[in-house]
């Protein structure tokens, strides 16, 4: 029963020593998700072979002598959950859309092939907001996932379901996506560790597409250092994807508990335009205490300007409706999708499939994006939103130059209600205010708990993000501070 | 910044996605309320900027024409299966010349 509570790091020790076995550890996610997952609906699918690939890893091991075991890959034997946007040969991939309600994956992404090549062990396909477009997971098609600290409350999106699932101890790890925020917002509105690495680290090959220049799939786990595990079994460059920057060799983390330097030599910058109007003041308290913490420790800490703060949602809300709305024109029911029995031509086949198929928010961004591509209005709006990009990147870039992290909160309040946000789609996209810039800009961030509301006992999350291509000292300093701060 | 619904009616033609009334209501109001709000980048001066084209400053990243992946075992199979219309080891489309 408690196999399940341990880290990735745990689990793979005690898989090594022989304390139990890696059909001991999957069952006990599995009865773990038999007695919440009905509640929290943070799977959309536990796959039944689950225990079959348990076996075979027993079984592998059980040939393996010392010298075999202590060469395990570090993700053998370890159960992962899988973000439902993230093909698996052989299993189905919905992206949480009707429109995909049937459709089976006919290859591996990239990320899973590497993981399968190091006999990692996936137990099912977690809940997204459809497509990846949310911030709540209530877009999606079948049925949105509750947040374990309270289960009147969203986890968060779009990957809530992997966030949940890492959070309720119904997996040791799992991957998600994230474009404007997706992996790292349910990461703080769940109280766990989520890394969006930079662009173009991990392939985004077999990842269905929602905004190709800012697409990328990452880890949600329990510590910084099983982040560290997951990201390095996924990074790399990859022949399928021509987006992706094949890596550099990494640090490696500190094997004794703390760099003697750490954290006196490190320059944080904490953006003032994040710390304004909107912010909620329980997390305002929770994030500067954090800073305080990490300053008395010997981190110099100061306010810096990102000018362009305020122009990266609308960007961001010109250039991903517009990449979306390329990006699902291929869902048209030809080679995959919705049968539409009452179509009566060709055309119909296409407008009435995809009617039924979408749900309302990939609509209206689908109709937003092809306006802003439109003859006459792609100058006005979407290359405008390309150049106000560049300066939103430049301004990272100059940060950069004076500091070495950006901290500020993940989130402008900690979970909100289901059903809070509805009405509204604009105050909906609010909720990614700290995260879209980062997209935008391409750098990494890690979204790591620093503590909870007292009123409502809600998680709370730091953001840090680090420079480009630079996740080896982003992770250093987050597994540091993640000591320092709780 | 309003769009009438014409606009949308046009743009759902674009998009091939059929709208029943009430949604063209919907999408009226939502659209023009997103598109107010993006209007203020027009307050950036973006007169010596170069647009950014994706997310990386990668440029003419190729590879070798060649197959790569050695195993396309029974993928056609896998194709066609996934297709919602077909018949035998062809995808089936409704008549494209009307």
């Amino acid at each position: 029963m408690i196999l399940n509570t341990l880290t990735i790091k745990q689990a793979s020790e005690g898989l090594r020593k022989k304390e139990f076995s890696a059909t001991e550890l999957v069952s006990s996610c599995l009865e773990s998700i038999r007695e919440k997952d009905g509640n929290l609906h943070a799977y959309l699918e536990v796959f039944q072979d689950a225990l079959d690939q348990a076996k075979k890893a027993d079984e592998q091991i059980s040939q393996y002598r010392n010298i075999e075991m202590s060469r395990l890959p570090p993700l053998f034997g370890i159960p992962l959950a899988i973000k439902d946007n993230i093909l698996i040969a052989g299993k189905r991939c919905t992206a949480s859309s009707k429109i995909l309600e049937n459709y089976t994956a006919s290859y591996d992404a990239t990320v899973i092939r590497k993981l399968k090549n190091q006999g990692a062990i996936f137990l099912g396909k977690t809940n997204l907001d459809e497509f990846a477009m949310g911030s709540s997971t209530e877009n999606s098609g079948f049925g949105p996932t509750k947040n374990p600290y309270d289960q009147t409350r969203v986890p968060g999106g779009s990957s809530g379901g992997s966030a949940a699932a890492v959070s309720a101890n119904l997996c040791l790890g799992a991957l998600g996506s994230d474009t404007g925020g997706s992996i790292r917002q349910p990461a703080a509105f769940c109280g766990v560790i989520g890394l969006k690495p930079t662009y173009g680290r991990v392939s985004r090959h077999g990842l269905i597409a929602m905004a190709s220049s800012l697409d990328q799939i990452g880890p949600l786990t329990k510590t910084v250092e099983d982040a560290k595990i997951l990201f390095e079994a996924i990074a790399g460059g990859d022949p399928f994807d021509a987006t992706a920057v094949a890596s550099n060799s990494s640090n490696q983390l500190p094997v004794t508990n703390s760099d003697p330097d750490f954290p006196k030599k490190i320059r944080i910058g904490a953006p003032k335009e994040f710390f304004s109007s909107g912010l909620d003041a329980e997390v305002e308290k929770i994030v500067k205490s954090a800073l305080k913490k990490l300053e008395k420790a010997g981190a110099k800490i100061k306010e810096i300007s990102l000018p362009h703060s305020k122009y990266a949602l609308p960007a961001y809300y010109i250039v991903v409706p517009s990449e979306v709305s390329a990006n699902l024109a291929r869902f048209d029911s030809i080679r995959y999708g919705l049968p539409e029995a009452s179509a009566k031509n060709l055309w119909e086949v296409y407008t009435k499939s995809r009617a039924l198929g979408f749900g309302p928010e990939v609509k209206r961004r689908i109709m937003l994006g092809t306006y802003t591509l439109s003859a006459g209005y792609y100058d006005a709006y979407y290359l405008k939103a390309q150049k106000v990009r560049q300066l939103i990147r430049q301004d990272f870039a100059k940060a950069f130059t004076e500091v070495d992290f950006i901290i500020g909160p993940t989130t402008p309040t900690p979970a909100f209600k289901l059903g809070e946000k509805n009405n509204d789609p604009l105050q909906m996209y609010l909720a990614d205010i700290y995260t879209v810039a980062v997209n935008l800009s391409g750098a990494p961030a890690l979204s790591l708990p620093a503590g909870y509301t007292e009123t409502t006992k809600l998680p709370v999350g730091l953001q840090i993000i680090g420079g480009w291509f630079k996740e080896d000292q982003l992770l250093n300093f987050a597994a540091q501070a993640e000591k320092l701060i709780i | 910044m309003s769009i009438t619904r014409k606009e949308v009616e046009h743009i759902a033609h674009l998009a091939r996605i059929e709208l029943n009334e009430e949604e063209k209501t919907k999408f009226e109001k939502e659209l023009s309320a997103i598109l107010e709000f993006v209007k203020k980048l027009n307050e950036v001066d973006t007169d010596n900027v170069e647009p950014m084209t994706g997310g990386t400053s990668l440029e003419n990243a190729t590879r070798p024409d060649e197959q790569i992946d050695k195993t396309l075992d029974n993928m056609v199979g896998k194709l066609i299966e996934a297709a919602p219309d077909k018949k035998g080891r062809w995808v089936k489309v409704k008549s494209v010349f009307n």
